[in-house]
């Protein structure tokens, strides 16, 4: 059984590196058509992991990947696909930066009533894709898609009517009014990375207790598997649905948290944005599973910040966003194509088993 | 109601159209707002609309075939990217057919990841998405960067224009070198008088200051609509969406089917992206679809998966933001034209005895009534996501009278699961 279950494990981190592996090839020749030198490129590109700065720099940029990458991965056991994650985050952001301003606690309370505030606003506005799925059958995609939009032209229009700040310092950066300081999460290592690199870690770990190691974690993957064979064994689908759109949605609240709480400390635009739509590359190249998530998330943070170096040596950075897209079809294509060799593999012993039976009658 | 349910479809329809601009002509005399029914804000709508409801297009197709196509907003990327270098390489036509081109390439990849090799079509659409993103960024910076009028996110000036068209005598355009006379424009100026002038402004609107691409946009409509359920290959879509196994039973090649569509549809979707960066502007500039691939995709499910449904989809959508885009002023008086057309299906629900959805229609008239006469600007955040919220209400409201093709993003392989 352990046996197996190792195999498994190896088969799947096979695949994640084959998909890794194939879109460096694929970009490789890209650079090639345009005139680069890829060799250059990726010297550079991975030369960086020797420079402490821009490990920390990784290790930040990874930090709301985690987070995000988890809120989809808890949907992804559900069978939901909650594209939302940026649009839950966005009216967080805005909600907690307003609501984080106007209070005033003691430092390790402040950023507790920050977090909550943050994960109840996501859930909230999760609950909504949650409830049309539920009550009105609306297919939770097209839901979060739509309510993104709706999202980002309310906190624009909130923003903008009730709560943006003119800047004292002349600067033309419009932001809402400053967190004091007793919000602002800390920085941890030598003030480079920020303490919600932790608290992202310890999603995980809770994430991976939640799913793999409770009830509610089993009934919750046996009714994303099997909804009507769940459903007999007294799951009623609906309310998983309901639950874990809700978990998703506070998870994507806590996303921009790093930058509202632990960087910028006031709510701007473009604050944090893509972070929660990057989630979802993140979540599918770890195969939804926290250890997965956890690496992806770091390659995808390191990626990120060491793109910057290719602009020195005259290579656009955005070769890695491309990266990024090859990497998502091609970790789907290897996924879908490794089950089916699998299956045959076991259709084939089965085969070989009942033959012996035969031959032994 | 008996009568109205006696008229065929098409006499529904103009009924229908009549009673709205009935309603916007006296929303028109009350609040002055003469523009909201001028020939000026009908042409600009048309052109708001045409990428709209290409993208639109796209998703029917697409869908038709049984293939979610979340990557729209990806092919119209794409689109505005190959769009503006054609056009600034060889001129506009060349943009769009290059785009076209493209585009089809990318649908063709979508129908790859999603036929052969069986991946959720969601995933692969937003695989498409970060793509076509990552892509466009990186060629602006290797094509564009440093040449005259370019840079980082944005092409040079594409060459040459489209030729704007006006229909003789209908709205003063030329035959030879006379100039016609301006019909409609006599009538449109005339506000004193009700109806009349909006109806020629409607008119004028669609016969006046026309780009040649919008007439070709605008005829995919019928032409889709032909295709799809007139001819042996739309049947064979069609079949492909709604039950693939039924389809392979009778030996239609459904794999290669779904390769055909969905290279149509990233057609469809990249010709409204080059709509975009060359006709509607003349330069390709990064982020210039802002989303709307996905309000083409609200459209095609507020149209049903129709092509005219998406027409009055996209006309719909584009009409508040082509009134903003004019002058500000007029926006507010839409919400008189909510609210008139909510009392009216209010009544039309209490005939039907259906008090509690009445009542609730009567709420939605009165407040947005009342917003008017309190508001004297309507933000754009609330322009902008009128679709999204549209299509919201609609499947959450409107369910019973939507349906989507049966198959649309099920996994399917030719030879299985019969």
């Amino acid at each position: 059984m352990k046996n197996q279950r190792l195999q498994r494990m190896a088969v799947t981190s096979a695949s994640s590196l084959l998909a890794v592996f194939v879109a460096l090839c694929i970009c490789a020749v890209i650079l090639l058509i345009t005139g680069k030198d890829p060799i250059e490129a990726y010297r550079t590109l991975f030369g960086a992991a020797g420079d402490t700065k821009v490990l920390q720099g990784a290790l930040n940029r990874a930090t709301p990947l985690m987070i995000s990458a988890s809120a989809v991965a808890i949907g992804f056991k559900m069978n939901l696909f909650n594209i939302g994650v940026e649009g839950q985050m966005r009216i967080s952001l805005l909600a907690t930066a307003v609501a984080g301003a106007a209070i005033h606690l003691p430092a390790p309370l402040h950023v507790l009533f920050c977090l909550i505030v943050a994960m109840a606003t996501g859930a909230l506005w999760a609950a909504f894709a949650g409830w049309l799925k539920v009550k009105r059958g609306v297919n939770e995609v097209i839901s979060t898609i739509m309510l993104n939009f709706v999202a980002l032209s309310l906190v624009a229009w909130a923003f903008d009517s009730f709560f943006r700040v003119e800047s004292t310092t002349g600067s033309l950066l419009v932001k809402t009014k400053e967190l004091p300081t007793s919000a602002w999460f800390p920085d941890i290592v030598d003030r480079r990375l920020n303490g919600m690199f932790f608290v992202a870690v310890l999603v995980l770990i809770l994430f991976y207790v939640l799913v793999w190691k409770t009830k509610f974690g089993f009934q919750l993957r046996a009714s994303g598997a099997n909804p009507g064979a769940s459903r007999v064994t007294g799951v009623n689908p609906k309310r998983m649905i309901m639950i874990s759109m809700l978990l998703s949605g506070a998870l994507a609240g806590l996303v921009g948290m790093r930058s509202l709480l632990g960087d910028v400390h006031a709510y701007q635009n473009n604050l944090a944005e893509q972070q929660g739509f990057n989630g979802i590359a993140v979540a599918l190249l770890g195969r939804n599973h926290p250890l997965g998530i956890f690496i992806s998330a770091l390659l995808f943070g390191y990626l990120g910040e060491a793109s910057g170096r290719l602009q020195l040596i005259d290579i656009p950075k955005e070769i890695t966003t491309i990266m990024t897209g090859i990497i998502v079809l091609a970790v789907v294509i290897i996924n879908e194509a490794v089950k089916r060799w699998d299956d045959r593999r076991i259709q084939h012993k089965a085969a070989l088993a009942l033959e012996a039976v035969a031959v032994a009658a | 109601m008996k009568f109205f349910k006696s008229l065929s479809t098409g006499q529904r329809t103009i009924a229908l159209s009549l009673g709205f601009m009935m309603v916007l002509s006296i929303v028109r005399l009350f609040t002055n707002a003469d523009d909201i029914t001028s020939s000026g804000t009908i042409s600009s709508t048309l052109r708001v609309a045409t990428p709209i409801l290409l993208a639109g297009l796209a998703g029917v197709w697409a869908e038709r075939v049984g293939i979610v196509n979340i990557g729209i907003e990806g092919m119209m990327i794409i689109g505005t990217w190959f769009g503006g270098y054609g056009a600034w390489k060889w001129g506009s036509w060349a943009g769009i057919a290059l785009a076209i081109v493209a585009g089809s390439l990318v649908g063709l990849l979508h129908a790859l990841a999603t036929v052969r090799f069986n991946v959720n079509h969601v995933v692969s659409g937003i695989a498409i998405n970060i793509l076509a993103a990552g892509t466009t960024e990186y060629l602006s910076i290797i094509f564009f960067k440093g040449q005259q009028g370019g840079g980082e996110s944005q092409s040079p000036a594409g060459k040459g224009g489209y030729g704007e068209f006006d229909m003789p005598f209908l709205s003063g355009g030329r035959i030879g070198s006379w100039r016609s006379p301006d019909m409609l424009g006599w009538i449109e100026k005339k506000h004193d008088l009700p109806l009349l002038p909006d109806i020629a402004g409607l008119l004028r609107g669609l016969v006046s200051d026309i780009y040649i691409p919008t007439i070709v946009a605008i005829a995919l409509v019928p032409i889709t609509a032909y295709i799809l359920w007139r001819t042996r290959f739309g049947l064979r879509v069609r079949s492909s969406g709604e039950s693939p196994q039924a389809g392979e039973s009778l030996g239609v090649p459904i794999n290669r089917l779904r390769y055909q569509a969905m290279a149509i549809s990233g057609g469809l979707a990249a010709f409204g992206g080059a709509y975009l960066s060359c006709v509607f502007t003349s330069t390709y500039r990064q982020g210039q679809t802002g989303g709307q691939g996905y309000i083409g995709l609200a459209t095609t499910i507020f149209g049903n998966w129709t092509p005219f449904g998406v027409f009055r989809g996209a006309i719909l959508f584009g009409f508040p933001s082509a009134l903003k885009f004019r002058d500000e002023k007029n926006v507010p008086a839409l919400l008189l034209v909510i609210a008139v057309i909510l009392i009216a299906a209010a009544i039309v629900s209490l005939l039907k005895n259906k008090q509690l959805l009445a009542t609730g229609l009567l709420i939605g008239a009165a407040v947005s009534a009342a917003t008017y006469f309190l508001v004297d600007e309507v933000p754009q955040e609330f322009v902008a996501a009128t679709p999204y919220i549209v299509t919201i209400l609609v499947l959450a409201g409107a369910r019973q009278q939507l349906r989507p093709p049966a198959h649309a993003g099920i996994a399917y392989r030719a030879g299985e699961n019969h």
